[in-house]
C-alpha cells in the first residue's frame, strides 16, 4: 500500500532529518486492511533510525505525539484503529519541545 | 456490510458539533467536541479573546511586548494577538522580544524564524543577548557548570533579560505563549519541591505586577494540542526542537506525567490549573518577604537576587554558588552572616519557603 508518511515537531531527526517518506507498506499476510497500529510497528522497525522512544511508547505513540490520517485527528477514526487506504496521507507531529 | 461501516467510521459518521455541516478535524481535548477546521479556528481564537477580556489583561493604547523565541507557542501567540487586535480594536502596539541565550545550534535557528515572523506579522523586533547582558553565553556556563543545573541559570537569566528588553522597549506589559499544559506541569514541579510561594503565585494569569514589567499569559487555558493543530493547519512557521541542554531538566518529568495523565483523562490539564488557582497558603507557614537586590535593585526576596548570586558565582570560578541549600553561600561578607543564621536552624521545617534548591 503506497502512503506519505510526514514527520514534524523534531520527529524528523528520528529519520535521518527527512520530514516526507513515501513508502509502500506491505500488509500481513491474508489481511487485506491495514491499521494504523500495523503501520506504527512498520514505521518503527523501517524508517525510525534511532531514538525509538522518541516516537512511540509501548504499542502506540508517545504521549504528546499527534496523528492526522488526511488531515483529520486519528482521535476521531479510533486511534490504533484507524484503517488505512491506499494514497493516504499520515502526519506525525511532536509537541515535545519548548514554545 | 462491514466495508460500508469502515468508510463510515472513517470519515466519521458524526459531522461537526458546532456547525453540523462540515467533517470534524479535530477532537477538542478540553471538551472532547468533534470539530470541523473553521469552527476550530473560531472557538481556539474566540476563546483567547474572552480570556484576554475576562481577565482586563489590556488597556487600550499600551505598548506590549511578545516574548518570541520562534517556537510553536510564540509563533502562535503573535499570529492570534495581532489578529485580535486588529479584528475587536484593543488599540495596542505589538512589539517581538526575543532572548539569545547563546546556544549553538538551537538558538541561533530559531532567532531566524523570529525574524521571519517579524516580516511576516509586521511586528517589531528586538532581541537581547545573554552575552551583552552578563558577559556569558549558555555554552560558556555548560562548559564551567556541567549538564545539571543549566536550566536555573538559563531560567533565571532569561527573566531578567525579557525586563531588560522590555524596558528598553518601554513597554507597559509583556506577554509569553506558556500554555495550560506549562501551567500544569509548573504546579506539579512546585508541589514535588515543596515550593510553596512559588505554588501561591504560579496560576495567576498577570504576574510581577508590583516589579518592573507585569507579565501575563493569555494561552493559560490554551491546550498545546491546539496551538499546534492551529499552527499546522494556518500553515505559521515555527521552529521545533529541543533545547540541547534540556534533556536533563527536572521539568522533563513532570511532562511526561502530565502527557500521560491527558490520555486518559484530557481534562486533567485544565483541573490541575484549577486546583492550583484554589489552593491557599495556611497562615502559620513562613512565607518570604519580598524586597530588592542590594547589588542591582531587582526584585528579590533574599539580600542579593537569583541572577546576582549566580553570576558573581560564574565570574569567581565558583560554579555551585546559588545551587543547593543556602548554608553554602559562604564567601562574601553578607552572605557569611545569611549563612551563620541558616546554620542555627537544622530542621526543614524551618527554613523559609522558597530557599530551598536543587
Amino acid at each position: 500500500m503506497h502512503l506519505t508518511l510526514e514527520f514534524g515537531g523534531g520527529l524528523e531527526l528520528l529519520c535521518d532529518s527527512v520530514k516526507i517518506h513515501n513508502v509502500d507498506v506491505e500488509l500481513k499476510k491474508g489481511l487485506e486492511k491495514l491499521t494504523m497500529k500495523d503501520l506504527l510497528a512498520w514505521v518503527r522497525t523501517n524508517l525510525i533510525k534511532e531514538r525509538p522512544e522518541m516516537f512511540m511508547k509501548g504499542d502506540t505513540v508517545r504521549p504528546g505525539v499527534l496523528v492526522l490520517v488526511n488531515d483529520c485527528d486519528w482521535e476521531l477514526s479510533g486511534q490504533l484503529e484507524t484503517t488505512l487506504q491506499e494514497k493516504d496521507v499520515v502526519v506525525f507531529i511532536s509537541t515535545l519541545h519548548g514554545g | 456490510m462491514e466495508e460500508g461501516n469502515t468508510i463510515a467510521k472513517r470519515a466519521g459518521s458524526r459531522l461537526c458539533c458546532l456547525c453540523n455541516e462540515r467533517k470534524p478535524a479535530l477532537k477538542r481535548p478540553k471538551t472532547l467536541e468533534q470539530i470541523c477546521r473553521d469552527c476550530f479556528y473560531n472557538v481556539f481564537e474566540e476563546e483567547i479573546h474572552q480570556v484576554i477580556v475576562g481577565n482586563h489583561l489590556f488597556k487600550a493604547g499600551e505598548r506590549v511586548a511578545i516574548g518570541a523565541s520562534g517556537g510553536k507557542d510564540s509563533t502562535v501567540l503573535a499570529y492570534v494577538m495581532s489578529e485580535l487586535n486588529r479584528r475587536h480594536n484593543y488599540g495596542l502596539d505589538l512589539f517581538l522580544l526575543s532572548v539569545d541565550e547563546g546556544i549553538t545550534g538551537y538558538r541561533d535557528d530559531s532567532l531566524e524564524t523570529v525574524k521571519r515572523n517579524e516580516v511576516q506579522y509586521g511586528l517589531p523586533l528586538k532581541i537581547v543577548s545573554y552575552k551583552d547582558l552578563y558577559g556569558w553565553t549558555m555554552d560558556e556556563i555548560v562548559k564551567v557548570i556541567g549538564l545539571k543545573n543549566n536550566c536555573t541559570f538559563c531560567g533565571v537569566f532569561r527573566r531578567q533579560a525579557l525586563d531588560r528588553g522590555a524596558a528598553y522597549l518601554k513597554v507597559d506589559k509583556l506577554v509569553t505563549g506558556h500554555n495550560a499544559d506549562d501551567i500544569a506541569e509548573t504546579v506539579l514541579l512546585n508541589i514535588l519541591r515543596g515550593d510553596v510561594a512559588r505554588l501561591s503565585r504560579c496560576t495567576s494569569i498577570t504576574t510581577g505586577e508590583d516589579g518592573p514589567i507585569p507579565r501575563c499569559k493569555p494561552f493559560k487555558y490554551t491546550y498545546e494540542k491546539e496551538i499546534v493543530m492551529y499552527a499546522y493547519f494556518k500553515k505559521l512557521d515555527y521552529f521545533s526542537t529541543e533545547c540541547i541542554y534540556s534533556p536533563n531538566a527536572y521539568r522533563g518529568f513532570a511532562r511526561e506525567f502530565i502527557k500521560d495523565l491527558e490520555r486518559m483523562r484530557p481534562r486533567a490539564i485544565v483541573d490541575i490549573i484549577k486546583s492550583g488557582e484554589n489552593f491557599r497558603i495556611s497562615t502559620s507557614t513562613k512565607m518570604p518577604e519580598q524586597g530588592t537586590c542590594e547589588r542591582c535593585g531587582y526584585i528579590s526576596s533574599q539580600k542579593w537576587c537569583k541572577a546576582c548570586v549566580l553570576l558573581e558565582g560564574l565570574n569567581r570560578g565558583l560554579p555551585k554558588l546559588g545551587i543547593g541549600r543556602s548554608r553554602f553561600l559562604e564567601n562574601s561578607n553578607d552572605n557569611r552572616k545569611e549563612a551563620k543564621r541558616n546554620d542555627g536552624d537544622r530542621s526543614i521545617e524551618s527554613k523559609q519557603c522558597g530557599s530551598l534548591d536543587f
